[in-house]
C-alpha cells in the first residue's frame, strides 16, 4: 500500500470516485479495524432505528393516551417537581464522557500514554455513573411506579415494553463500552502499544488506532442517546 | 499495511474538542428547556428534531472525525440513512392506517 500518498489523492466527490474506482482498497488511509467498526456501527444504527421506528408506530397507532414522559421521569427536589431531571443529568454525564473520550483519542495519537490512560478512566467512570443512574431509574419505575412490559399506571400499555427494550439495549451498549474502556485503559497504562505486547483475545499487536476505534464505539453510544433522548423522553 | 501505520497522524488542538463539548452541553440544555418550558405541538417537535440533528452532526463530524475522513467512507456511512428515512415514512403511513382502523372498528363497530 505504499504506492499512494494520501495527501496527494483527489479530495471530495472526485476523491470518492477515485477511491472507489481505484481497483484497490476503497477506504484509503482507513485502518481495517476502523472500517469494520464503522460498518458494525452502521448495522447497529439500523437496529436502534428499528426500535425507535416501532416506538413511533406503536405510539401513533394506539387509541390509549401515551404516558407523558416529562411527568413519568420527573423528580421531586426540595419539594418542587422538576421534569425529566434525572434524564437531563444522564444526558450531560454521557456527553461529558464523550468529550473525555475524544481527548483520550487525541492524546493516544500524540503517544501521551499517561494522559490517554487517565482520560480513558474518566470516560469509563462517566459511563459507570450513567449506568448507575439508569439502574436507579429502572428500579424506581419497576418498584415504585409498578411499570411492567405489559402495563403501567400511566397510560398505553406498550410504554413499558418500549422503555425496557430501548433503554435496556442502550444500557447494555454502555456497559460493554465501560468494560472495554477499563481493558484498554489497562493496556495503555501497561504500555502495550509501545512494547507491541499481543492482545489476550486477538493475539495481535495493536496501536493507538485501537483507542480511536474504541472511541468511535463510545461516541456512537452517545449518539444513540441523543436520539433516544429526543424520541423517547422529549417527544 | 505497514506503511499505513507509519503515516503521520495529525491530531487536532484540544480546543476543538472542548468547543464541541461546550456546544453539545448548550444544545442539550436547549432541548431540555423545550420540555421544561413545556412547548407543545409543531414547535416542540421541530425544536426537538433540530437540536437532535445538530448534536448528532457535531458528534459525528468532530468527535468521530468524519469531517476529516475521505468521502469514500463518509458516503458509505451516510447514504444508508436514506433507507431509514424511507422506512420511517412507510411506517408512519402504516401507523396512521392502523390508528384509523382501530378508531373505526372500536368506535363504529362496537
Amino acid at each position: 500500500m505504499s504506492q499512494f500518498d494520501i495527501s496527494k489523492l483527489p479530495k471530495g466527490s472526485k476523491g470518492f470516485m477515485y477511491d472507489w474506482g481505484s481497483d484497490q482498497r476503497a477506504f484509503k488511509g482507513v485502518p481495517w479495524g476502523k472500517a469494520m467498526m464503522w460498518i458494525f456501527l452502521l448495522s447497529d444504527t439500523f437496529i436502534f432505528s428499528c426500535f425507535l421506528i416501532s416506538l413511533m408506530t406503536a405510539r401513533a397507532s394506539t387509541v390509549v393516551p401515551w404516558p407523558y414522559a416529562s411527568e413519568v421521569f420527573g423528580l421531586t427536589v426540595f419539594g418542587t417537581s422538576v421534569p425529566l431531571l434525572l434524564i437531563a443529568i444522564m444526558t450531560f454525564v454521557l456527553i461529558t464522557s464523550s468529550g473525555t473520550m475524544a481527548i483520550a483519542v487525541k492524546y493516544g495519537y500524540e503517544k501521551n500514554r499517561k494522559l490517554c490512560g487517565w482520560f480513558l478512566v474518566a470516560t469509563a467512570l462517566g459511563g459507570l455513573t450513567f449506568v448507575g443512574m439508569q439502574a436507579f431509574e429502572w428500579s424506581k419505575l419497576i418498584f415504585h411506579d409498578g411499570v411492567r412490559p405489559w402495563g403501567n399506571p400511566f397510560g398505553a400499555e406498550q410504554f413499558g415494553a418500549f422503555f425496557f427494550m430501548v433503554t435496556g439495549f442502550h444500557g447494555t451498549h454502555v456497559s460493554i463500552g465501560v468494560i472495554f474502556l477499563f481493558i484498554f485503559a489497562r493496556k495503555v497504562f501497561r504500555g502495550d502499544f509501545e512494547t507491541g505486547r499481543r492482545g489476550y483475545f486477538t493475539s495481535m499487536k495493536s496501536d493507538y488506532e485501537a483507542i480511536e476505534i474504541l472511541g468511535l464505539y463510545w461516541h456512537f453510544v452517545d449518539l444513540v442517546w441523543v436520539f433516544i433522548f429526543a424520541f423517547f423522553y422529549l417527544w | 499495511m505497514t506503511s499505513d501505520k507509519k503515516q503521520e497522524v495529525h491530531t487536532h488542538k484540544i480546543g476543538v474538542y472542548l468547543w464541541i463539548w461546550g456546544l453539545l452541553f448548550v444544545f442539550s440544555f436547549f432541548s431540555y428547556m423545550v420540555d421544561y418550558i413545556n412547548y407543545q405541538g409543531l414547535l416542540r417537535w421541530s425544536l426537538i428534531i433540530f437540536f437532535m440533528l445538530v448534536k448528532a452532526g457535531l458528534i459525528m463530524a468532530i468527535f468521530m472525525h468524519l469531517y476529516w475522513e475521505r468521502w469514500a467512507i463518509v458516503n458509505v456511512l451516510l447514504w444508508p440513512m436514506t433507507a431509514i428515512g424511507v422506512f420511517i415514512a412507510i411506517m408512519a403511513a402504516e401507523s396512521y392506517y392502523t390508528f384509523f382502523s382501530r378508531m373505526f372498528y372500536f368506535v363504529v363497530g362496537s
